[in-house]
């Protein structure tokens, strides 16, 4: 017998007695039996989760507010060239002296726009080439005003490794791509991506950090030190 | 008493005597209880919350064959290779085999707690390959070779100063008293081992059923180099790892980062469901999922406690337990520390050897109500104390129950043993806690609990006159 079918002969002979019903240990106001698991429609955890505003200006607004939370950087620009010209303004104070960044737009024009060579990561890279950049340009798939965080995926993101291996990320979104919360999020990569998924999809909540030592927080653990969010039109 | 029991007993006396790091985690946990509940009150409805985990998980586990079927189906579709490992060693040397086949020398992984479950680290290194941890916590506590301290948080027991010395001996780096610093000489010395790496093991935090991805919730971004650059990914998982759907995620992944670490979100939740795709600019040629068992269907088998395998190792039992906070996660001498770890390593690693881990609860519940999927954490403590006796009986508490019984049943003789309690309780502090006491086990550090003046019954007959 494979190891396959052994270990699902042993689940199904576990499984011939049933178990008391979940948090029948607690009764209350939550008693079992409300039956949530039986079919979870579209956004139905949303009667849960941190409440989130009705309309994209509160959406931006607490996404802007969870960014500040997060160390995010969160800028709205009136227009592509005022992105472009707020990463070539970083670009001159951080001394940038190579980028990367996939051909997506608005992504492939900001960083073209950023006046240092950009490394494209679309058909491939050398990692080592990408490690020497100072920053990742890339785009994404939404923005989740809820957590403030950026979702990305293989595809929508550059690859893998453009928003993880650079010290500093930054996602260029328009302002269509805000999205309330996170059930808003997964019900958008299943009809865009439902029927041929990306290999990777990631939900990036704020530059990287830890806090493994002493629990204190430090910014820049392995991922980016840096995230910083362009809102353009 | 078994050699785990006395190992438990010996280290807890010393680490809870141990203010120093009584007062190190009394620190590290204060600021992490002020964000989960600023966190944990954010939600709409943070009860109703955890009854949607605890039904969602209700559903993956108990219908755990046709999930599993079809999460294997749908990854494997995208090219990943699906291993079905029936205990530690099946996994081991399947994973060693995947090693050995692509010729590799260098190992880079991320955090897995299966991975200390089947000893993955040791096995490794005895072939001679060379494995790094990345997780800056695992890293520290694969310096000092020892277990990880914690589920989530492994190197909690150590301070700045500790480390720093670490780092100095092992890496031979200047002594600093900064966490940033200490920090950025891990993200030095790591950061080449991504790109030198030829295989990069993760493990997973959840296995989505309907559309076949692991879903690996980290916060410094070592996970998704792990799994972004090496040519090969590894990721092992517990059976039990299954939610139905990836909507699921949307309840499940705020709630982990804020039951857990206190944040509302984990910085990276990263869902892969396959090796690099076509038109992709990178990802790894090769993705094996191991689905590990190892011992968690007999788990399984349990009814009653069957519900511990919701557990998503989100570590809050853990935080909130008065006894991890004061004997430390290395007494347990278990992979899996805590209430969660004193209830499922008995099923794990054998009942008789781990029972004294469920006598260590003073049952206060703590447990319980933190958990966000609401496991019966205390009453599972319970149960596994009654199934031990029940699976083998000690023969000195028979007869002293029996003497009870013998004695409570017998109002005359009851009575006489009340006055004879009363009077010895005031002779008591002449012998208490010295060789005489015949309760010093309990009186060396402790009161006896008083036997009151007046007995019950002749209570009620004066209040009747």
């Amino acid at each position: 017998m494979s190891a396959r079918a052994a270990i699902l002969d042993r689940i199904r002979e576990a499984l011939r007695l049933s178990a008391p019903p979940p948090g029948s240990h607690e009764p209350g106001a939550h008693g079992p039996g409300a039956g949530h698991a039986a079919g979870v429609e579209d956004g139905a955890f949303r009667e849960w989760l941190p409440a989130v505003g009705p309309a994209i200006g509160d959406w931006i607004a607490l996404f802007a507010a969870c960014s500040e939370n997060l160390r995010t950087r969160f800028i709205v620009c009136d227009s592509e060239a005022e992105a472009a010209q707020q990463v070539r303004a970083i670009a001159a104070e951080d001394r940038w002296s190579r980028i990367a960044s996939h051909r997506a737009d608005p992504v492939r024009a900001v960083a073209g726009a950023a006046g240092v060579p950009v490394l494209w990561t679309d058909g491939g890279y050398e990692p080592g080439a990408l490690e020497a950049c100072d920053a990742g340009l890339s785009g994404c798939d939404a923005l989740v005003a809820q957590t403030g965080g950026v979702l990305l995926t293989a595809r929508s993101g550059g690859g893998r490794a453009l928003s993880v291996l650079p010290p500093h990320h930054l996602v260029v979104a328009r302002r269509s791509q805000m999205v309330p919360d996170l059930p808003a999020a997964f019900a958008l990569l299943t009809t865009r991506y439902g029927a041929d998924y990306p290999s990777m999809m990631t939900f990036i909540t704020g530059p990287s950090r830890t806090g493994d030592i002493e629990r204190i927080l430090v910014l820049g653990a392995h991922g980016p030190r840096k995230l910083t969010v362009l809102l353009v039109p | 008493m078994t050699v785990e029991a006395q190992q438990f007993t010996r280290d807890a006396k010393i680490v809870a005597a141990d203010l120093r790091h009584r007062g190190l985690i009394r620190k590290a946990l204060s600021g992490y209880e002020v964000k989960r509940d600023e966190f944990k009150a954010r939600f709409r409805d943070w009860q109703g919350a955890r009854q949607a985990a605890a039904e969602i998980k209700y559903d993956a586990v108990n219908h755990l064959d046709r999930y599993l079927v079809e999460f294997a189906d749908r990854i494997e579709a995208r090219g990943t290779r699906v291993f079905w490992a029936s205990d530690a060693r099946e996994a081991r040397d399947y994973i060693l085999g995947v090693i050995r086949a692509r010729k590799a020398r260098c190992i880079v992984k991320s955090k897995a707690m299966t991975a200390e479950e089947i000893h993955l680290n040791e096995a490794m290194e005895r072939e001679g390959f060379e494995v790094v941890e990345s997780d800056l916590g695992e890293y520290i506590v694969q310096l000092r070779r020892e277990a990880p301290y914690h589920i989530v948080f492994p190197a909690m027991h150590l301070t700045r100063g500790e480390i720093s010395d670490l780092f100095q001996r092992e890496l031979g780096t200047a002594p600093t008293n900064s966490p940033e610093e200490l920090t950025l000489i891990a993200r030095r010395v790591l950061r080449k081992k991504y790109i030198e790496a030829d295989i990069g093991i993760s493990g997973a935090n959840f296995a989505v059923a309907d559309t076949g991805m692991i879903s690996v919730t980290e916060n410094e971004g070592n996970a998704r180099l792990t799994t972004s650059l090496p040519k090969v990914h590894i990721a092992l998982l517990g059976i039990e790892k299954i939610v139905p759907r990836m909507a699921d995620l949307a309840l499940f992944l705020p709630m982990l980062a804020t039951a857990g670490a206190g944040q509302p979100m984990t910085c990276y939740n990263t869902l892969i469901g396959g090796p690099r795709q076509p038109g992709e600019a990178d990802g790894p040629e090769e993705f094996h999922v191991v689905l590990l068992d190892n011992a968690r269907t007999r788990l399984l088998a349990d009814p009653e406690q069957r519900d511990a395998l919701h557990c998503i190792r989100c570590g809050a039992c853990l935080n909130v337990c008065p006894i991890f906070r004061n004997v430390g996660g290395h007494t347990y001498g278990t992979t899996y520390q805590g209430p969660i770890g004193s209830v499922i390593t008995p099923h794990l690693r054998g009942l008789q050897n781990w029972k004294h881990l469920s006598s260590a609860s003073s049952l206060c519940g703590a447990c319980t109500e933190a958990c966000p999927v609401k496991i019966d954490l205390h009453h599972h403590l319970l149960q596994n104390r009654r199934n031990a006796v029940r699976e083998k009986p000690v023969w000195w508490e028979r007869i002293a129950f029996r003497a009870f019984a013998f004695v409570a049943t017998r109002p005359p003789l009851w009575r006489v043993v009340g006055l004879a309690g009363r009077l010895g309780q005031r002779l008591h502090p002449l012998i208490k806690g010295g060789p005489l006491d015949p309760a010093r086990a309990w009186t060396g550090s402790r009161d006896l609990p008083e036997v009151a003046q007046v007995s019950f019954k002749d209570y009620w007959r004066g209040r009747k006159q």
